[in-house]
């Protein structure tokens, strides 16, 4: 049983005996553990290490643990190897032998396992010159990479817990609250509202019972730094979390954590019982006379119960759908008591800026969003995962820089920021630095941080498509301009894709949006129109070839573009002949291929498989299928390839 | 309780505190368009065709006033182009849907017949009868399933085959007024086969069946 931590003294020494058991110079392998990395066989990895070591009798001590996500899950298994920090990326099981033998015992560095720059092919052996790291500044997220998260001691290591000893110990509620205002911490689930303000509301409600929540409901599709943080840190957030109770003087807090993911549940029990066990939460907490308990509970699976009320109605056990909520939820939340939600990054950054302090912590970010954000970096980008960038950081930074650039040396077209009701952001502003308040001039939003990456071959309207059927799916249905309007969004969005749009549809969905943005009951629907009016407004040209000259620019939807096979490229090596699924493509060795436009079916085989050095088939939209060529036989130019 | 005095279309109007905009509304006269507002009922605030702009200071803003609270000093316009704006589309939506609702107020709103797509099934979801059943009743025969563009009422035939035959009270409620032939078809049915699951309130054959009576 470990002792119960009483002042800022015993957790001083606690964070002494724990450093002075660790060796700085020990070699150590750290295995990310992450959800990314385990689907690509870390927990495979990890016991791989444990038992070569043993195997091949390393006379060095080795440590291995399994870590928190890095947050380039894209190349995972990803392991670092400490002190010298030498990082491997796409780690196998197969790789271990060899990395125990070269690396451990020799320092031998593997060339193979480290990053290759893309372009320029350059390695970087340690994480830090990663160029997708380099340029990062992991204030909140960098931690996951020291600690495994079921051990609250890896944590107390590094520092944990100490924010939490001395707003209890050293200030009163009062002084955490001025604290966390001078620090101006903006919500990061989306809204961007100040925290101490939100925070402010619920201490000042009188009642006895209020309670604290931390949402990890986290539905944005691709976007998944909550479930990262939860996973890998979920102290931080804890202790976040019992200094916000403190200051506003709940006893009872609730992590709320959706159904799929099960490792952040699982995790956060853990850091819970761990928790009480030091008397980091329980009665009476490092003797300060405030005592607080945390629960988690089980989302309901919808997006829409990450909505505030949704999801105040999710933990008292009723249908997670949104109410009217004139009466905020900080004033009359669960069971109708002062209720304080707060986005898992929010709650997380709250240590920082009690450890560190609100000066310093405003040194970093814009004028009006301080600090860090999170973002998830997913779509046409060289290097995907999770970024975290102080506030202020220029997409072009995000996606060039820490993203290295455009998948294939493909032109960028936009990025989608915000999650699905967020908006695609054009090249023009490319050097917009990211915050709460410039995405939102141009249409946009920084939202969550999901952003997604699309070059030259994403179809804008398909795009706009795409996040209306996400949210008619997701609405819950109640109130009429969400669900109707959505409906009809996604009809008329339907035609235009299949061709059928009509001239008048983009008047139709302009002005269905300003009333679905305007009526709707909650913030689901209030955002929706987003991802059609920045479309809309940015990429117009590309409705219209959609609706007046039945052309796909971008050779994305099926129903407008044909593929074609050029008879003077065509070598007729037979590939795609045997290939297409449904018989579609006729000729013979020696004999041009035909495709039957009536029978092709779109799916793109042909196109996948021609060799790309005769490159024969393509994409036509907004023209007719030129006839099938009168000579038949392949001219064989002499010296040509077969 | 409390008075509040307040502006509403810019006559002075004095409030309980704890009242709606609605209600405040409608006890000097003004009166504010509603569907899924219902004086027995806890108001719902999902039809919205009761939004109004309300201003504080220099904000202003759309709210449904049959669940936004009076406040001292707040600005209401029920009328103001904004206002209309919405009622048209959202007048617009719900005629997609049920074809002739609220006649005398899309004349009023000029509403537009012909853009949008019809797809009449009728049941605008504004859960009059499914909050009825259970809040006056306590009976808890029809309720929601389904989410977004999917979400449907739905009848419990174990319930309904023993309570709804010398009930029919939500048969004035439901201002599509299709209630009826949907009992009709159904409830019969229930008696032979009371399962718990739920059953949708409006097949295709009680749809055609309405649809024909009407025409
Ligand atoms: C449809 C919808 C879904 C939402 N989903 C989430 C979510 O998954 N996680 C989250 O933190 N906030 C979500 N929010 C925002 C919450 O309502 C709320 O504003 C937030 O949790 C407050 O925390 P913050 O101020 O720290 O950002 C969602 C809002 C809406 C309207
Ligand atoms: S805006 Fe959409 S999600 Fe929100 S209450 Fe209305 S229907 Fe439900
Ligand atoms: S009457 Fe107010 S929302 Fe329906």
């Amino acid at each position: 049983m470990a002792k119960r931590i009483g002042s800022l003294d015993d957790m001083e020494q606690l964070r002494k005996r724990i450093v002075s058991g660790i060796d700085p110079n020990k070699t150590m392998v750290t295995i990310c553990g992450g959800t990314g990395c385990q689907a690509y066989g870390s927990d495979k990895v990890f016991q791989a290490f444990t038992e070569e070591v043993k195997r091949q009798g390393v006379d060095v001590e080795v440590g291995v643990k399994a870590t928190g996500c890095h947050g380039f899950c894209e190349r995972g298994v990803v392991i670092v190897i400490l002190p010298e920090e030498i990082c491997y990326l796409r780690v196998r099981v197969e790789d271990v032998p060899e990395i125990v033998s070269e690396t451990l015992v020799q320092h031998k560095v593997i060339e193979r396992l480290t990053y290759e720059d893309p372009q320029t092919g350059e390695k970087s052996v340690k994480e830090s010159d990663i160029p997708f790291y380099k340029h990062q500044s992991r204030i909140v997220f960098g931690k996951n990479r020291f600690i495994d998260p079921k051990s609250i001691d890896d944590y107390i290591a590094i520092g944990g817990y100490e924010a939490l000893a001395k707003a209890l110990c050293q200030m009163t509620p009062e002084q955490v609250m001025d604290e966390v205002k001078k620090a101006n911490i903006r919500g990061r689930g989306g809204g961007g509202f100040p925290a101490a303000v939100k925070w402010q509301t619920t201490r000042s409600s009188p009642s006895d019972v209020k309670y604290v929540i931390v949402n990890c409901d986290e539905g944005d599709p691709g976007a998944y730094m909550d479930r990262s943080l939860m996973e890998g840190n979920p102290h931080s957030v804890l202790e976040g979390l019992t200094i916000g109770a403190y200051a506003i003087g709940a006893h009872k807090g609730f992590v709320y954590v959706r159904q799929e993911y099960p490792l952040a549940t699982e995790n956060t029990i853990c850091a819970i019982e761990k928790a009480e066990e030091y008397g980091f939460l329980g009665k009476n907490i490092m003797n300060s006379g405030f005592d607080f308990t945390v629960e988690v509970e089980r989302g309901a699976g919808a997006f829409v119960s990450g909505e505030s009320s949704a999801l105040m109605s999710a933990i008292e056990g009723r249908v997670g759908e949104p109410r009217p909520k004139y009466i905020r939820t900080s004033v009359s939340g669960i069971w109708g008591k002062p209720s304080n939600l707060n986005n898992v990054e929010t709650w997380a950054n709250v240590p920082l800026v009690i450890s560190k302090g609100a000066d310093w912590y405003t040194s970093i970010g814009t004028e009006g969003s301080k600090g860090t954000k999170i973002f998830s970096l997913v779509g046409k980008v060289n290097n995907t995962g999770l970024v975290e960038v102080p506030m202020g950081t220029t997409l072009r930074e995000i996606i060039y820089d820490i993203g290295g650039g455009i998948l294939n040396g493909k032109k960028f077209k936009a990025v989608q920021t915000g999650g699905p009701s967020g908006g695609c952001i054009p090249e023009q502003f490319l050097d917009k630095p990211v915050d709460f308040d410039e995405l939102s001039k141009v249409g946009a939003m920084m939202g969550s941080g999901g952003m997604i990456v699309m070059d030259e071959d994403n179809c804008m309207v398909d795009v706009a498509r795409y996040f209306v059927n996400f949210l008619s799916d997701e609405s819950c249905g109640k109130c009429v301009p969400c669900r109707e309007g959505l409906r009809h969004y996604h009809k008329i969005l339907e035609r235009i894709v299949s061709g059928e749009g009509r001239e008048s549809d983009i008047e139709l969905l302009q002005d269905l949006s300003d009333v679905i943005k305007d009526a709707s009951l909650c913030a689901l629907g209030q955002t929706a129109p987003n991802p059609v009016l920045t479309t809309i407004q940015y990429f117009r040209d590309e409705y219209e070839a959609h609706i007046k000259e039945r052309r796909c620019p971008a050779k994305v939807c099926k129903d407008l573009i044909s593929f074609y096979i050029e008879p003077d490229k065509c070598k007729a090596c037979m590939i795609c002949l045997r290939n297409c699924p449904v018989g579609a493509i006729s000729g013979d060795k020696g004999l041009i291929h035909v495709i039957d436009q009536g029978k092709c079916t779109k799916c793109g085989t042909c196109l996948d498989l021609c060799p790309t050095r005769f490159n024969a088939v393509t994409k036509l939209s907004g023209e007719p299928v030129p006839p099938p060529p009168l000579k038949r036989e392949v001219t064989r130019e002499k010296g040509s390839e077969q | 309780m409390k008075q509040v005095t307040m502006s509403i279309d810019g006559k002075e109007v004095k409030a309980k505190e704890g009242m709606t905009i609605l209600q405040a509304a409608m006890e000097v006269g003004i009166k504010i368009p509603t569907l899924c507002y219902d004086d027995r009922l806890a108001s719902y605030g999902a039809c919205r065709l009761c939004s109004v702009e309300i201003k504080k200071g220099e904000r202003s803003r759309i709210v449904a006033s049959c669940v936004y609270p009076v406040e001292e000093g707040l600005v209401v316009e029920t009328e103001s182009p904004r206002v209309q704006k919405i009622r048209k589309v959202i007048l617009e939506l719900l005629r997609a849907r049920s074809p002739g609702l609220k006649e005398e107020l899309a004349e009023r709103y000029e509403v537009d017949k012909t853009r949008l797509d019809r797809d009449a099934t009728f049941c605008i979801l504004c859960g009059l009868c499914v909050r009825y059943c259970a809040e006056v009743k306590g009976a808890n025969v029809l309720g929601f399933v389904g989410r977004g563009t999917e979400r449907q009422v739905v009848f419990f035939p174990d319930i309904a085959f023993k309570t709804c035959p010398t009930c029919k009270e939500c048969f004035n409620i439901c201002p599509t007024g299709v209630i009826p032939s949907d009992f009709a078809v159904n409830v019969p049915r229930f008696e032979k086969q009371p399962t718990v699951f739920p059953v949708r309130l409006r097949d295709e054959q009680n749809l055609r069946e309405f649809i024909k009576k009407i025409e």
